[in-house]
């Protein structure tokens, strides 16, 4: 069976997308993203530094990989835009992960922000992946404005605390018509897996394998996880049930 | 209400009988918390807290690779001129010291950003003294505008400004604050400030709010450690800061724990800050905010900030010099004396030997 993810009319090969930060070094990014097997990679325009080439996080990307820029450090959806449009002006496509956040303490995301700087993007061509809170209304919402999936968070950032979001997250999928892409917050392989069972389309981690006692060998336990978790989705999970199913049923003796 | 009234809330606040009452147990309680009061900051700078200093540490270090990963930002000053009108006692600028008063000149300052921006910093700290004759906001501007040509984020650390400067130095460029209270202790503030513009402490101290409210991207606040009694400092040093994030949440705020230098006029510290005190500082203010910046500059010496990398340090400058124009012309008379000479490429083999990533960009132009 054929099971590809598609965002934007572009095949991609992994459902694991690699963020770049809170690495020791630059040269355990491609050594990850090879581990992982992962396809789309995002990095922060912020960090990417075209002037010193042995410093560009950007250069580490390897070359097969779609380089998508984010906006982290923006502050409401006209500095997002602004942040859009030098990464690609910069030569780093026209992917990009729409980031606004204005509160220091937790890194939530800004949904409203968020949803204003998409609709400008979307309209100038760019693929725009925006990270919201998982809102049933402002999914949709960025549905209509044209993005090309949508990123809501398990947990706060770098929290490593799994999918505390699991319930409307399951909502997202059920009811978007984009892929959904877990991004934020999962700590663990198993929480990958759990979101890929769940039904998402991909998720996207970075502190959970960057902070790692090993990156590389954690990278591609996540790799593996996804891909365990999409066959399980795929094959369909039996029932949870809340009981032992009854071997000597009550209405057995009932017959047609 | 401003931070001059939250720290008001604590005159007359004895820091003593609070240390006194504290328990082993309080103690280790805190530092298992997950998230911090006030008085829980405080409690870990008492001496009580000196005996927990590695299981703050430990807990300290996973806060801080959590947070920030296992990077650390680099940035560098540059001092753009040293005429100054205040009389701070502690200060090698002040208005009484012979020195060579210099000011950089357009051409100065390009010249310096080049020496600068081929070690590969893409992070300026900016620095004047007090002298709105000789080192005016205009200024201030016009370098911004040339530094702009070499760097992404330029930060500021000159007198304090009204709100509408800030804002004028903002859309020039400048994208962050440092400014140091020196002492919270209010009636101390006075003896060491004993006349000039920054004898206003109220002004000082309301400054990083002004820069806020106008849309600053980071502000770096600190106390000049040995000024005062540095436990005191050190909490309203961390309430100062907690106080912003609070109020200006899409703000990045940090703290410097500077601790004062030898300079020309020779003053000597009134309150000994040990290393120990230091770590204990940084450790107490990561626990209590874990998404708190912590600076540490070349004040401190290289065998220490090698191990302050691993206990809480996100920024550290690099390849400093604190005279005028100093990097082109080494007659110039430094602020105070650096103890850390090492230049950017010695501090970056430094952290990737630590298996840690220098930082160099961590900011666009926007």
């Amino acid at each position: 069976m054929n099971d590809v993810l598609n965002i934007n009319g572009q095949e991609i090969s992994s459902r694991l997308f690699l963020g770049t930060g809170k690495f020791s070094s630059n040269r355990l990014i491609p050594e990850s993203v090879e581990a992982s097997g992962a396809q789309v990679v995002t990095v922060a325009l912020r960090r990417v530094d075209l002037d010193y080439e042995e410093e560009n996080i950007a250069a580490y990307v390897p070359r097969r990989c779609i380089l998508m820029p984010n906006t982290s450090g923006a502050r409401n959806a006209a500095e997002a835009v602004r942040i859009a449009r030098l990464a690609r002006t910069a030569g780093c496509g026209n992917w990009v992960k729409i980031e606004v956040i204005t509160d220091n303490r937790y890194l939530l995301p800004d949904n409203y922000e968020t949803l204003k700087a998409t609709e400008i993007l979307a309209g100038e061509g760019f693929v725009v992946l925006p990270y919201i809170s998982p809102d049933l209304m402002v999914a949709k919402q960025m549905v209509n404005v044209g993005a090309a999936a949508v990123m809501p968070l398990g947990s706060p950032i770098g929290s490593n605390r799994g999918l505390k979001t699991r319930e409307l997250i399951r909502i997202l999928i059920e009811e978007i018509p984009l892929p959904i892409i877990v991004d934020a917050g999962i700590g663990r392989p198993s929480e990958a897996a759990e979101a890929m069972e769940l039904g998402a389309a991909a998720v996207l981690v970075n502190t959970a394998i960057a902070t790692a006692g090993d990156p590389v060998g954690m990278a591609r336990a996540f790799g593996l996880a996804v891909e365990a978790g999409r066959l399980a989705y795929l094959a369909g999970t039996g029932e949870t049930l809340e009981y032992a199913r009854p071997s000597s049923p009550l209405t057995g003796f009932l017959r047609d | 209400m401003s931070y001059y009234e939250e720290r008001s809330k604590y005159n007359g606040f004895n820091f003593d009988s609070f240390f006194n009452n504290l328990t082993d147990d309080v103690i280790r309680k805190i530092i298992a918390r997950n998230r911090l009061s006030v008085l829980d900051y405080l409690a870990l700078l008492s001496p009580r807290a000196e005996l927990f200093l590695e299981e703050m540490a430990q807990r300290a270090q996973r806060l801080t690779v959590q947070h920030f990963g296992r990077v650390i930002f680099l940035y560098t000053p540059m001092y753009l001129a040293n005429y100054c009108v205040n009389q701070c006692l502690y200060c090698g600028f002040h208005v009484h010291n012979r020195l060579e008063r210099k000011k950089l000149t357009l051409p100065e300052v390009e010249r310096e950003a080049k020496i600068i921006a081929a070690t590969g910093l893409k992070h300026i700290l900016v620095l004047t003294g007090e002298s709105r004759q000789q080192s005016p906001v205009s200024y201030i501007k016009e370098c911004v505008e040339e530094l702009k040509k070499h760097f992404t984020s330029i930060s500021i650390e000159i007198y304090a400004l009204e709100e509408a400067e800030y804002a004028e130095l903002i859309s020039a460029g400048v994208d962050g604050l440092t400014i140091y209270q020196e002492i919270y202790d209010e009636e101390e503030y006075a003896r060491f400030h004993p006349a000039g513009p920054k004898s206003n402490y109220r002004f000082r101290l309301e400054a990083p709010e002004r820069a806020c409210r106008t849309g600053i991207r980071t502000v770096n606040v600190g106390a000049l450690l040995g000024l005062g009694g540095w436990r005191a400092e050190a909490f309203f040093t961390g309430l100062h800061a907690d106080y912003l994030q609070s109020r200006f949440p899409d703000v990045e705020v940090s703290i410097s724990p500077p601790r004062i230098r030898p300079h020309l006029g020779g003053f000597q510290p009134e309150f000994d800050v040990s290393d120990k005190n230091l770590v204990q500082y940084m450790l107490a203010f990561r626990l209590f905010m874990p998404r708190g910046g912590i600076t540490i500059s070349t004040r401190e010496r290289a065998e220490l900030r090698d191990r302050l990398v691993k206990l809480g340090a996100t920024k550290m400058s690099a390849g400093s010099c604190t005279a005028v124009g100093g990097r082109s012309n080494q007659e110039s008379t430094a602020q105070f004396e650096i103890s850390d000479e090492r230049s950017v490429k010695e501090m970056a083999e430094m952290l990737y030997a630590q298996g840690y990533q220098p930082v160099y960009k961590d900011w666009q132009l926007i």
